[in-house]
């Protein structure tokens, strides 16, 4: 589309009002929001002494974490289709044959490199089984790339660690399992 | 000349094709849904998907009286003047009725299901099936059994089309799958004691349309999703079928027969099926190496250590030690692609003039095997000896063989050698080997090491079947081009490259401009000239024409 177009309406800016042409008005204006502020309530936390509060945790995108069914194995079916959504290429899976009767196939290795990924949630969504989720944990850090790139039993202690804070959301959003 | 109505579309075909519904309904585009029918088996009605409504035209008239009941493409032969309904309500009706009862006991578990992406009944059922399912049964996992040393049976995913069975009974001949019971009890099943294990077991892996015959090899490796596949053929023997070599990420997870009416139709062997797990073996050779000074050969003293050696200095080196040693003799593998071995013939002549040449070492294991079906698996396990033979006699050495090649060095009458080996498995003995000690300068190629390469000046590294391009002419003078399927591993270079550098050419190493310029200079691959057809040609007729 060129300037000269006839679909384009140009707008001129106003001119400056006496209010404005004065300065000082806007001044004060100005000064009183520095004023309210300064007796209003903090919003912010100091970090990390003080944790932030999380509004609705299971729709936070945290650290993820691979559930377990109720016999504390892993629940993850090894099925890629996490692998297959994640947009960022993170997932890493080793899928071999399942010790146990019930299934047919479990991840012997799975992997997420918390670094590449961009917490999308995709790998969620995707998730037939319910067994990879996010949780609301969001100070992720660590002293080096492969510190962060988490495997199984990392994920499982996540999980661990977060399922009595976070029970799995497939029972609260009406998951398949 | 025939003309069948396919749909209100008329469509010509030959007067002496023998053609069913589903083969005249896609020569005018459309697609007859089918399961049990194949075109390498015999036709057997059973699964109904592919019910369609025919009818007949009236020379005369022009009248059409359609069949009333729907019939089975497969089993209905095609002549003038037939009329092929596939889209009316009636067809679309059943298909969704047939797939309807194939779903009610088939476990959905297509996540885990290593069909899922490339299954039949995923793609029926999503252009021709319903949404929602009336059937209260929900089974989620499949019964498994072992019927073979390669192959599972997943029981319930079957859909009881008996590509399977039939396969063993027409194709291998040898019958080993079965079906028991009967009705909705059916199961395809061996008889104890008699498992599936046939050289060509593998295939009905493919010929399944669903995910119950799942390959050992392939299980749980990978999602069919994330392959990327490239037309490719088989190096294992010299019947060169045509493959699809299935990757990710250079790295080769199956293979997979294309279909070439010309070599192996449908099918392939095992032995080619699984032959690629050398590719991936750690103990291939992956850089060149160079011996400063050899140990005087046959002493018993421990050879000297190779030192790694830059490609750019791999062009220069082998042609200044080879050009200084004196009189050559180069093995040409029967590996090696036709535009390769050109190449090497040219490098080798432009070293020496009087170059000898000869074919390199052909490996044999047994006979020729053919089954019921017409399949042939060769003896001979290299994929291109009579492309190299034919480069030989080109370049006016043809007849020379590994032996008399030995026979020369042995002899006295060559100073350095040149031998390109490329083969999965041993191929040579020390005893074999030892006259190559004497030599000055000796270059071996090969993918492992080899009691030839203990006397190596030079030790390259070679590529494997799916890191080559070129072509390679099968036993019945079939010649096959093909690209590279999957980059060497880091720090090999294909022959390919390595020759066309040795030979000063500029930019990337191009196969299809060096057979161009073969078919250009030798009658006998004159067929080559133009662009190969993913079948390939045959270099015979277009000799004799």
């Amino acid at each position: 589309m060129k300037p000269t177009d006839p679909s384009i309406t140009w707008l001129e800016e106003k001119p400056l009002g006496l209010a404005e042409r004065l300065y000082l008005p806007l001044f004060v204006q100005g000064l009183a929001t520095t004023a309210r502020h300064l007796v209003s309530p903090k919003v912010t936390v100091s970090f990390p002494e003080e944790r932030p509060t999380v509004g609705n945790p299971l729709i936070y995108r945290g650290v993820h974490r691979l559930n377990r069914d109720d016999e504390g194995r892993v629940k993850c079916v090894a099925c890629f289709l996490c692998a297959t959504a994640c947009p960022a290429h993170c997932i890493d899976i080793v899928a071999t044959e399942s010790p146990w009767p019930d299934r047919e196939k479990y991840p012997e290795a799975f992997q997420i490199d918390e670094l590449r990924c961009i917490f999308c949630g995709m790998c969620e969504e995707a998730c037939p089984v319910d067994a990879i989720e996010l949780t609301s944990l969001l100070d992720l850090t660590g002293k080096s790339r492969e510190e962060m790139i988490f495997d199984k039993e990392k994920l499982l202690s996540v999980y661990d660690m977060t399922k009595d804070s976070e029970p799995m959301k497939s029972a609260s959003l009406g998951g398949t399992l | 000349m025939a003309v069948v109505i396919v749909d209100g579309q008329e469509v010509e075909i030959g007067a002496d094709e023998r053609l069913n519904c589903i083969e005249a309904a896609r020569r005018a585009g459309k697609e007859i849904p089918h399961y049990c029918w194949h075109p390498g088996l015999s036709v057997v009605a059973s699964c109904r998907m592919c019910l369609i409504e025919t009818g007949q035209r009236d020379a005369a008239t022009g009248k059409v009286t359609m069949v009333p009941k729907l019939v089975p493409g497969c089993q209905t032969p095609v002549k003038d003047g037939t009329v092929i309904v596939t889209e009316s309500e009636k067809v679309r009706e059943s298909r969704a009725r047939v797939e309807e009862a194939l779903l009610i006991d088939h476990p959905i578990d297509c996540p885990i299901c290593d069909k899922a992406g490339e299954c039949l009944l995923q793609d029926y059922h999503f252009e021709h099936g319903q949404p929602e399912r009336r059937a209260d049964i929900h089974a989620f996992t499949s019964r498994k059994r072992d019927v073979g040393p390669t192959i599972s049976l997943f029981v319930d995913r079957c859909i009881m089309c008996t590509r399977c069975v039939r396969f063993t009974r027409e194709v291998s001949g040898t019958g080993e799958l079965m079906v028991t019971s009967r009705g909705a009890k059916e199961e395809i099943d061996v008889f104890p004691g008699f498992p599936l294990d046939n050289k060509l077991a593998g295939n009905v892996v493919d010929l399944c349309p669903v995910g119950a015959l799942g390959d050992k090899d392939f299980l749980y490796q990978q999602r069919v999703w994330f392959l990327k596949r490239e037309a490719n053929v088989c190096g294992g023997c010299s019947a060169g079928c045509s493959i699809y070599t299935e990757h990710n990420q250079d790295t080769v997870y199956r293979l997979k027969p294309r279909e070439n009416p010309h070599v192996n139709t449908w099918w392939i062997c095992d032995e080619g099926r699984y032959g690629w797990h050398h590719l991936h073996d750690s103990a291939r050779i992956l850089e060149a190496g160079r011996r400063v000074a050899r140990a005087p050969g046959g002493n018993g003293h421990a050879p000297l250590p190779l030192q790694a050696v830059e490609w750019a200095d791999v062009v220069i080196g082998i042609r200044a030690d080879l050009a200084k040693a004196g009189r050559l003799a180069v093995a040409v593998s029967p590996m090696l692609t036709v535009e390769e071995a050109w190449m090497l013939c040219e490098v080798a002549r432009s070293i020496d003039s009087s170059a000898f040449l000869a074919l390199g070492h052909v490996p044999v294991t047994g006979d020729d095997e053919t089954f019921p079906g017409g399949f042939t698996i060769r003896g001979e396990k290299c994929p291109n000896r009579q492309g190299v033979e034919e480069v030989l006699a080109t370049f006016g050495s043809g007849g020379r063989s590994w032996h008399d090649l030995v026979a020369h060095v042995a002899a006295g009458h060559a100073d350095a050698a040149w031998i390109t080996a490329g083969y999965p498995g041993p191929w040579i003995d020390d005893a074999q080997a030892k006259p190559f000690a004497g030599l000055s300068c000796l270059v071996v190629q090969d993918l492992f090491d080899s009691p030839l390469t203990v006397h190596a000046t030079w030790r390259l590294p070679a590529p494997g079947f799916a890191e080559r391009a070129g072509t390679w002419v099968n036993v019945a003078h079939h010649a096959q081009s093909f690209r590279q399927a999957i980059r060497p591993p880091a720090g090999v270079w294909p022959e390919g490259r390595l020759y066309w550098n040795m030979l000063g050419r500029r930019g990337l190493y191009d196969a299809a401009a060096i057979r161009r310029e073969v078919a250009g200079q030798s009658a006998a691959f004159a067929a080559l000239g133009d662009d190969v057809p993913p079948t390939g040609v045959d270099l015979r007729v277009r000799a004799l024409a």
